[in-house]
């Protein structure tokens, strides 16, 4: 009976001092989501002590969450906005930026589609409205059929703000919830143009260069490619304990090699 | 003494498992009002249901949901256009016409039709039906009204048919045989007796099936287009409310104007369906009632 007792203790204690094991918080972007949970993974292999729980929701959300200390690092897709860095500080809450990895937002078109470049200035005209036909930047007599991300997730928001200088998309655009959505629609559209990340890009849809950059991985890190743009993780002031642990981690040769893995691009 | 205690139990237990679907109603209400009337504080009412732009992320956001609610009416319009004949139809042809074997085999499989889940449905739309119609009718995008309601127009079928054949065997037999007695033949007791007796009961179907298609999210989510835009073609591509929430409520920051107006979103497309559904409920009564079944 006694030894029954005692065992059944000491399984208690070890188990209760795994529960107790610290605990670092993610939330936030659906396009960093990837890296986050591979990186996590590997992480939580090497560092058994620790548990990292991640959450998507949205740049948005996870900046939020962030700033009501619901979490310990948000991940994002596009940089805080004035109003939202604000927000975090009235509540005592010190962003600070990590930039972890890069992305480009590649056009994408119909395959017989005999375009293969087009400049910034038309990309931004065809999103709002004031191109509407192939015909009238050298391609066919075909209407326009723009594809984009749903107006609420942080690609939308990045190609919002690099391409089209914060003006509206028009309103026919046909919105998609995800990259992989955008890449069917496109597959399938003859008249087609979208944007989607730079790991989404496939054999089936053709990728044009813009100004006459190709979006690559030498162009997005030189920054030569005028949609590239960093991915976050936003820590409440200088990194500590494991926070800082995973963070160095993720942009560790390791880490970094995860982060192509999951279909983006390294920063070294 | 024991046995009566345990009695008591079960009646109040079991008393309990009927009224918790009342408390689970009154919890899903609470919360749509709770979450969706804030948004009025940031816009009003007019604009919100009158409003024509639905841009919630920019800055200033809007908040016009008239394109999405418009594109849910225009996609339910189309589909019941082609589930009514059809739900009808074979409803008529299992009642009337189809033997026993053939009714054996028939109606399950288009009830069958009812448990593809949407996600299929909608796969199906967005890899074969889309891209068909665009080369068919040289669209410039298959994902338009027209696919949503051709593909939401066929799910409600079953729906439609299964409540309408239903509603043609709850017609007393002595009808029909009144009818043959003072010499009418198959077609007028049909177009005369039967279907005037379950008017109210079809009507009831054309209803249900329609609270299905209005409330239908996955397959309208895909197929649809997703363009909030107000349509002016059956082929122009429409931003339905069900898949507005589905798609941004998960990057709407919590208690955000965006967040609300989502909630408010729902609210609204519950309403309606609540009223369907109350229509439903009067007018199947009605016919109770015309029949002489009893209240």
């Amino acid at each position: 009976m006694k030894k029954t007792l005692s065992t059944i203790l000491i399984v208690l204690t070890i188990a209760l001092a795994g529960f107790a094991g610290e605990k670092v918080r993610l939330a936030g972007s659906t396009t960093v989501l990837p890296i986050a949970q591979f990186t996590a993974e590997e992480f939580m292999n090497f560092n058994p002590d620790v548990t990292l729980s991640i959450r998507g929701g949205g740049s948005g959300v996870g900046i939020a969450s962030l700033s009501e200390g619901t979490c310990d690092i948000a991940t994002a897709s596009r940089s805080m906005k004035d109003s939202e860095i604000k927000n975090a500080v009235s509540r005592g809450i010190h962003p600070t930026a990590h930039v972890i990895a890069m992305d480009g937002i590649s056009m994408v078109i119909h395959p017989s589609n005999p375009i293969r470049n087009l400049t910034k200035d038309q990309i931004r005209k065809i999103y709002t409205g004031k191109i509407t036909n192939w015909k009238q930047i050298g391609g066919a007599d075909r209407k326009i059929v723009v594809l984009s991300r749903d107006t609420a997730s942080g690609t939308y928001e990045a190609f919002s703000k690099l391409a089209l200088n914060d003006e509206k998309v028009r309103k026919d655009a046909l919105l998609n919830a995800s990259n992989k959505a955008i890449e069917t629609a496109v597959e399938t559209t003859p008249g087609a143009i979208g944007y989607i990340g730079f790991g989404y890009i496939t054999p089936r849809i053709k990728l044009i260069t813009v100004d006459g950059i190709t979006c690559s991985k030498t162009t997005i890190l030189s920054k030569e490619y005028p949609y590239s743009r960093p991915l976050f993780m936003y820590t409440n002031g200088k990194p500590k304990g494991w926070v800082k642990k995973y963070i160095d981690f993720v942009l560790s040769k390791e880490g970094q090699e995860l982060v192509e893995t999951a279909g983006y691009i390294g920063l070294k | 003494m024991r046995s009566k205690i345990s009695e008591k139990a079960f009646k109040y237990g079991f008393m309990g498992m009927a009224f918790s679907s009342l408390l689970f109603l009154l919890g899903i209400i609470i919360i749509l009002f709770s979450e969706g009337l804030p948004v009025f504080s940031t816009v009003s009412l007019t604009q919100f249901i009158g409003g024509m732009s639905w841009y919630p992320t920019s800055e200033p956001a809007e908040f016009g949901i008239l394109p999405l609610i418009l594109g849910t009416l225009w996609v339910t319009l189309g589909a019941m256009i082609i589930c009514i004949p059809i739900g009808l139809g074979s409803a008529l042809y299992l009642h009337e016409i189809a033997g026993r074997r053939q009714k054996a085999i028939l109606k399950p499989l288009i009830e069958l039709l009812a448990s593809i889940p949407s996600i299929v449905y909608g796969f199906f739309g967005m890899i074969i039906v889309a891209p068909y119609l665009q080369r068919t009718f040289d669209l410039s995008t298959g994902l338009c009204a027209f696919t949503a309601s051709l593909i939401l127009g066929i799910m409600a079928v079953p729906t439609v048919c299964s409540l309408a054949e239903d509603a043609l065997n709850y017609v007393p037999k002595s009808f029909r045989e009144a009818a043959y007695a003072v010499g009418a033949n198959r077609w007028q007791t049909l177009t005369q007796i039967i279907l005037p007796a379950a008017g109210s009961g079809i009507s009831t179907a054309i209803i249900l099936g329609m609270s299905r298609v209005v409330g239908e999210t996955m397959t309208v989510l895909m197929v649809a287009g997703g363009a909030a835009m107000i349509p002016t073609s059956i082929f122009d591509p429409v931003r339905p409310m069900t898949s507005t929430i589905a798609a941004e409520m998960g990057e709407a920051a919590m208690g955000s104007p965006h967040y609300h107006a989502l909630f408010a979103i729902g609210l609204i497309l519950f309403l309606i369906t609540f009223v369907f559904n109350i229509v439903a409920e009067i007018v199947s009564r009605r016919y109770r009632l015309k029949l002489g079944l009893g209240r």
